[in-house]
C-alpha cells in the first residue's frame, strides 16, 4: 500500500474522521433517548392505561345461563323439566360459505327438510353475532361425526344447550306452555324492563302459559365466569366465577291424574273446562282441546308444522278456558236469582205461571220457554232446578239492565278474573252504557229480556263460570284463580307458599245462597236438568245447565239438534261443585257444539267429581305408563 | 492434535473480548426470551441455539479474515449483487405484490440482501483506493454506486430495505468526510420533496404511515400488531410481568412474537428495567464498534467499523421504533434478539468484521 500522503495531511483526515465519530455516536445516543422516551411514555407514564388494556384483552366475561325451575303438579310430578343436549349450530357468515357447510353437514347427518326450514327461517330471525341451531338433540354418534369432520365444517358448532321437556303432553299444554328462542320482541321487553343483563346466555323464554306468567321466577338469575382467553377468543382457564342462581320451582294445585280424566272425559269433543277449589282460587285442572305438543316450539317450530297448527279449524292455539268466550246461556240464572234476592226484585216464595212463554207489556213478540208449554207454577229454587226461560225473563225485567249487569259484575262477568296466567279474556258483559258507547244505539227492552237467560250480547269464558260458581259454593268470595300453589326456592328448597288472593267478599244474606243454593240441588236431582249426570253419586252435586246458540233460532221455529250439522249445534255448558254441604270443587265446562248441557258437559263434570272425591277413574280410561302410580 | 488446538487458539486470537461478552449477554436475554415468547417449544429453542453457535462460528471465522483480504471482496460481491437486482426486475419473481425473489432453480433468495454487506464492502474499497486523492468526484461516484442499488430496490418495491440500504450507504459517505453542506442541503431538499415522495408511495406505503398516526382506525386489520404490541409494552411496567408471565405474550396477542415483535415480549416481562438495560447493552456494542473504528489503522477498516455500528444501531431503532409504535411496519428483526438464522447469521459476520479491524491492527504494522 502506498503511503505517499503527508503525515499532516493523515493527521487531519483522522482528526476529521474522529469529529465524524463523535458526531455518529451522538447521532445515536438521540436515537436511543427516542427509544427509551417513547419506552418511558408506554411504561410509565401510560401504564394504567395499558395494563388494563391488557386485562380486557385476556379476562372476558362468560355468562352462564341458570338452570330454569321445574313446574310440579300438586303431587310433585313434574309437568316441565330441563335436559342437556347437543346442538349443531352455524354461526351467520357469508352467504356462500353457509351454503357450502349446510351441504357437508348433510353429507355427513341427517338434515331433514323441516330442520332446514326451520334453520332459514331462524337464520332471517337472528342476529349478526348469534349461532342459529340446525339440528338439536344430536345422537352421541353425530356429535362424534362433526366433531371429527371439524375442519371441513367452517362455523360450524357442538353446543351443549339446556332445553325443556313437557312429559306430560298435548293436555297441558294450554297451562305449562312452553318457552321458545328469544326474538325481537322478547329481546325489545327484556331491554324495557331492564332484565337483558340477566338473559346474557339465556336462549329461551316463556312464550306461553306459565312459563310466560312465571318467567321472571322460572328463570333464576344468570352467572357469569371470568375467562381467561387468548386472542383466538379461546377459554384458557376460569378465573373465577359468580355462580348463577337457579330458576324457582312452581307447584301447582292441578293435579295431572284429574287433568287427564277431564280431558278423557270429553271424548271426541273439543271445549274447555275448569275445576277450582273454592276456598283457594287453586285450579284443579285446567282443559283446553284440542291440545298440541307443546315441545315443537322449543327450538323454534318449522314453519310447515306451525302453519298446520295456526290455520287448523280446530285452533288447538287457543287457550278455550281463558279466551274462548261464549254466551253463558242458562248458566246464568243462580247468579241472576242471587241477584234478584239480593236486590230485593223477588222473594224466595215468589212465584209466576209459565205459560211457556213472556210478552212484554203492549207487545206480541212471545220469548219462548225452552219448555213447550211451561213449567206451571215456579218459585226461585224450581225455577233454577228446571231452568225455567219464563222465571227469568220476567226477572230481568223487573232488574232491568243496569242493576243486573252491576251485580253480576261483582262475580267477574265482564271483568278479569286475575288468573296467574297472560292473555285472560274479559268477556262481556253488557250494559245500556256499553252499547250506547260500543254501538251508539240505545238499549231495547227485549235484549233485557233475552240478557235475562244469558242470551244476547252477555259473553264468558268457562273461567269467569268457574269462578262466579265459587262464589256461591264459598259463600261470596271472589277469589282469584291461581295455579301456582307454592314457589321453591332453589338454595333453602323450602316451598314458599303463595297467597289465597281475595278480590272481594260479597256479603250475601245466607238464606238467598240457601235458596239458589238449592235450586242449584235440586238440578241435579230427579227432576232436575241434569239429573242423569248426578245419578249414584256417593256425594251431592249442585249444578246448572246451559247453552249457548251457535246459530240464531228463527222466531216460530224450533231448535232440533238432529237436523243441525255438527258444527252449527249449540255449545253445552255446565257448572258445578261438590259436596254440596261443604264444597271442595267448582267446575266449569263448555263442550263446543255439545248440544245440552245437562247430557254432554254434565257428565264430564261428573268424571272430575267422581275422581277428584272418591279417586275413581272412569271405566274405558287406561293407565299410562304408570305416569299417575303414585295416586 | 495439538497442532489442530493451537490453531484453534491462533484463531480466537482474534475475537475481541468486549463486543463477544456484550454480543452474549444480548444473546442470552434472546434466548430466554425466545423460550417465553415460544411457549418453552424445544425445536424453536434448539434452532435458536444452533443459529446462535453458526453465527458465533461466521463471527470467529470473519474475525481471522485480514481486512485487506475483505476488501477485495467488495468489487466483485457489489458487481454480482447489481446484477442479480437487474435480473430481479427483469426475470424476477412476484410474491406479495412486489418483483423482489430470483428463482435460481435450487434456491429462491433476495439480492437484496446480499446489497447489505456488499455495498459498505463495495464503497469502503474505492475510498480506501483513492484515500490519497480524494476529491468531490469521488463522493459523487460514491453516491452514483449508491444510488444503482438504492433505486434498483425501491422499485421492486421494497421500501423498507431500500431505505436500510440507503442508510448504511449513507452512513459510510458521512464517515469518508462527506461535507456538512451537502448533508444538510440533502436534508432540507429531502424534507421539501416529502409531498412528492408521498405521491410516489404505493397505496399500501401510505397505508403504513397512515396506520402508524392512527393505529386505532383499523383495529382489526393492520393496525392490530402495533395495538397489541404497545399494549404489550405499556402494560409491562417499571420492572415488568416476569419472564414467562406476560399475559400479551402467553396469550398469542403479540404477533410474529418470537421475530419481528420480541421485544414487545421483552418490554412486557421485563418492563421498563429492561429495556433501559438492552438498550445500553447495544449502545456499548456501538461504542466499543466506534473505538475499534477510531483505532482502526487503515481508511477500509474506519469506514467499515463505524458504518456497521451505526447500521445495528440503525436495525435496533427501526424494529423498537416499529414495535413501540413511532415508526411504521417494516419487517426488520432486532438484531441479536430476534429469532432467525439468517439475520443472526449477517449480523455476527459483521461484528467479525468489526473484530478483523480491530485485531488485525498490530498484525498489520508487525
Amino acid at each position: 500500500m502506498p503511503l505517499a500522503t503527508p503525515l499532516k495531511n493523515l493527521d487531519r483526515e483522522l482528526a476529521r474522521f474522529h469529529g465524524r465519530l463523535k458526531a455518529g455516536g451522538i447521532f445515536v445516543v438521540l436515537l436511543a433517548a427516542a427509544l427509551l422516551g417513547r419506552t418511558f411514555y408506554l411504561q410509565i407514564t401510560q401504564h394504567d392505561y395499558y395494563i388494563q388494556r391488557a386485562e380486557n384483552n385476556r379476562i372476558s366475561l362468560v355468562p352462564v345461563a341458570p338452570n330454569r325451575g321445574l313446574i310440579l303438579d300438586r303431587k310433585g310430578r313434574i309437568l316441565a323439566e330441563n335436559y342437556s343436549a347437543y346442538t349443531l349450530e352455524l354461526a351467520r357468515a357469508q352467504p356462500h360459505d353457509l351454503e357450502a357447510t349446510l351441504t357437508e353437514v348433510a353429507k355427513l347427518i341427517e338434515i331433514t327438510p323441516g330442520e332446514l326450514r326451520r334453520f332459514r327461517r331462524l337464520l332471517a330471525e337472528s342476529h349478526e353475532f348469534e349461532t342459529v341451531p340446525l339440528k338439536s338433540k344430536l345422537t352421541d354418534e353425530e356429535v362424534a361425526i362433526l366433531a371429527a369432520n371439524r375442519y371441513r365444517l367452517p362455523g360450524a358448532e357442538v353446543k351443549a344447550r339446556l332445553f325443556r321437556n313437557y312429559q306430560a303432553g298435548p293436555g297441558m299444554a294450554h297451562v305449562v306452555g312452553f318457552i321458545g328462542r328469544i326474538n325481537d320482541r322478547d329481546l325489545k321487553s327484556l331491554r324495557e324492563s331492564g332484565r337483558e343483563q340477566n338473559y346474557r346466555g339465556t336462549v329461551h323464554i316463556g312464550k306461553t302459559g306459565l312459563e310466560q306468567s312465571y318467567e321472571t321466577l322460572l328463570h333464576g338469575r344468570t352467572g357469569f365466569d371470568q375467562m381467561e382467553t387468548d386472542a383466538s377468543g379461546r377459554a384458557v382457564r376460569a378465573l373465577s366465577r359468580i355462580p348463577p342462581v337457579p330458576g324457582k320451582d312452581l307447584r301447582l294445585y292441578l293435579d295431572e291424574g284429574l287433568q287427564a280424566v277431564a280431558e278423557h272425559a270429553f271424548g271426541d269433543y273439543m271445549g274447555g273446562l275448569v275445576a277450582l277449589d273454592p276456598n283457594t282460587g287453586g285450579v284443579l285442572a285446567l282443559v283446553s282441546k284440542p291440545g298440541f305438543d307443546p315441545n315443537l316450539f322449543i327450538d323454534g317450530i318449522d314453519p310447515e308444522t306451525w302453519k298446520t297448527l295456526n290455520e287448523s279449524p280446530e285452533r288447538p292455539m287457543v287457550n278455550r278456558v281463558l279466551r274462548g268466550i261464549y254466551p253463558p246461556g242458562s248458566t246464568i240464572k243462580p247468579f241472576m236469582g242471587l241477584a234478584g234476592l239480593e236486590l230485593g226484585v223477588r222473594k224466595p216464595e215468589d212465584t209466576i205461571v209459565d205459560p211457556g212463554y213472556f210478552s212484554l207489556p203492549n207487545s206480541s213478540h212471545q220469548y219462548r220457554d225452552w219448555k213447550r208449554g211451561g213449567h206451571g207454577i215456579v218459585d226461585l229454587r224450581r225455577a233454577i232446578a228446571q231452568s225455567c226461560d219464563t222465571y227469568f225473563y220476567k226477572l230481568a225485567v223487573d232488574m232491568g239492565i243496569d242493576r243486573m249487569h252491576d251485580y253480576l259484575q261483582k262475580f267477574s262477568f265482564g271483568e278479569k278474573t286475575g288468573i296467574d296466567l297472560d292473555g285472560e279474556s274479559a268477556g262481556l258483559l253488557p250494559s245500556r252504557e256499553w252499547k250506547q258507547r260500543r254501538w251508539k244505539k240505545v238499549w231495547y227492552p227485549g235484549e233485557t229480556v233475552i240478557a235475562g237467560i244469558g242470551q244476547g250480547y252477555h259473553l264468558t269464558t268457562p273461567l269467569q263460570l268457574a269462578t262466579a260458581t265459587a262464589m256461591i259454593a264459598n259463600g261470596g268470595k271472589r277469589i282469584e284463580p291461581r295455579l301456582v300453589q307454592a314457589v321453591r326456592d332453589p338454595l333453602t328448597h323450602v316451598w314458599q307458599p303463595q297467597p289465597v288472593v281475595v278480590h272481594e267478599q260479597l256479603p250475601l244474606k245466607p238464606e238467598d245462597l240457601a235458596v239458589v243454593r238449592q235450586g242449584m240441588l235440586d238440578a241435579m236431582r230427579p227432576g232436575g236438568t241434569a239429573a242423569a249426570a248426578a245419578a249414584g253419586a256417593p256425594y251431592t252435586i249442585a249444578g246448572k245447565t246451559g247453552t249457548a246458540q251457535v246459530v240464531g233460532i228463527k222466531q216460530g221455529a224450533r231448535y232440533d239438534a238432529g237436523s243441525l250439522s255438527r258444527k252449527n249445534r249449540d255449545h253445552a255448558l255446565f257448572i258445578a261443585y261438590a259436596p254440596a254441604e261443604n264444597p271442595t270443587i267448582v267446575v266449569a265446562v263448555m263442550v263446543e257444539n255439545g248440544g245440552h248441557g245437562g247430557s254432554t258437559a254434565a257428565p264430564i263434570a261428573r268424571a272430575v267429581f267422581d275422581y277428584y272425591l272418591t279417586g275413581k277413574r272412569p271405566g274405558n280410561m287406561k293407565l299410562e305408563g304408570g305416569s299417575d302410580a303414585s295416586d | 492434535m495439538p497442532r489442530t488446538s493451537h490453531w484453534l487458539l491462533r484463531g480466537l486470537h482474534h475475537v475481541d473480548g468486549i463486543l463477544l461478552t456484550l454480543a452474549l449477554l444480548v444473546l442470552g436475554i434472546s434466548l430466554a426470551v425466545v423460550t417465553s415468547a415460544s411457549g418453552q417449544s424445544p425445536v424453536r429453542i434448539s434452532g435458536h441455539l444452533v443459529n446462535i453457535g453458526l453465527a458465533l462460528a461466521v463471527m470467529v471465522l470473519m474475525a481471522n479474515v485480514p481486512p485487506h483480504l475483505l476488501s477485495k471482496v467488495g468489487p466483485p460481491l457489489y458487481a454480482a449483487g447489481v446484477v442479480l437486482l437487474v435480473g430481479v426486475a427483469l426475470f424476477g419473481e412476484i410474491r406479495n405484490g412486489a418483483r423482489r425473489w430470483l428463482d435460481l432453480g435450487f434456491i429462491a433468495f433476495q439480492p437484496s440482501e446480499l446489497l447489505k454487506l456488499a455495498l459498505p464492502l463495495m464503497l469502503a474499497w474505492y475510498f480506501q483506493r483513492n484515500e490519497a486523492v480524494l476529491r468531490a468526484k469521488h463522493f459523487m461516484v460514491g453516491g452514483i454506486l449508491l444510488l444503482v442499488p438504492f433505486l434498483l430496490i425501491l422499485r421492486q418495491p421494497d421500501l423498507g430495505t431500500a431505505l436500510m440500504l440507503g442508510a448504511s450507504g449513507f452512513y459510510l459517505l458521512f464517515f469518508a468526510g462527506l461535507p456538512w453542506k451537502v448533508i444538510l442541503g440533502g436534508a432540507t431538499l429531502g424534507a421539501a420533496s416529502l409531498p412528492v415522495v408521498w405521491g410516489l408511495m404505493h397505496d399500501y406505503q401510505q397505508r403504513r404511515v397512515l396506520m402508524l398516526l392512527d393505529p386505532a382506525s383499523d383495529p382489526l386489520g393492520a393496525g392490530y400488531h402495533i395495538i397489541q404490541s404497545t399494549i404489550a409494552i405499556g402494560s409491562g411496567g417499571l420492572f415488568g410481568k416476569g419472564w414467562m408471565q406476560g399475559t400479551q405474550n402467553q396469550l398469542d396477542f403479540i404477533p410474529e412474537r418470537t421475530t419481528d415483535f420480541i421485544f414487545a415480549v421483552f418490554g412486557e416481562e421485563f418492563g421498563y428495567a429492561g429495556a433501559i438495560l438492552l438498550v445500553c447493552l447495544y449502545l456499548a456494542i456501538v461504542a466499543r464498534g466506534l473505538v475499534i473504528a477510531a483505532r482502526a489503522p487503515t481508511l477500509f477498516g474506519r469506514l467499515m467499523a463505524a458504518t456497521l455500528s451505526l447500521n445495528l444501531f440503525t436495525y435496533v431503532f427501526v424494529n423498537m421504533g416499529m414495535v413501540s409504535g413511532i415508526l411504521p411496519v417494516v419487517g426488520v428483526p432486532l438484531p441479536l434478539m430476534s429469532y432467525g438464522g439468517t439475520a443472526l447469521v449477517t449480523l455476527l459476520l459483521g461484528m467479525g468484521i468489526l473484530m478483523s479491524v480491530a485485531t488485525h491492527r498490530q498484525l498489520n504494522k508487525s
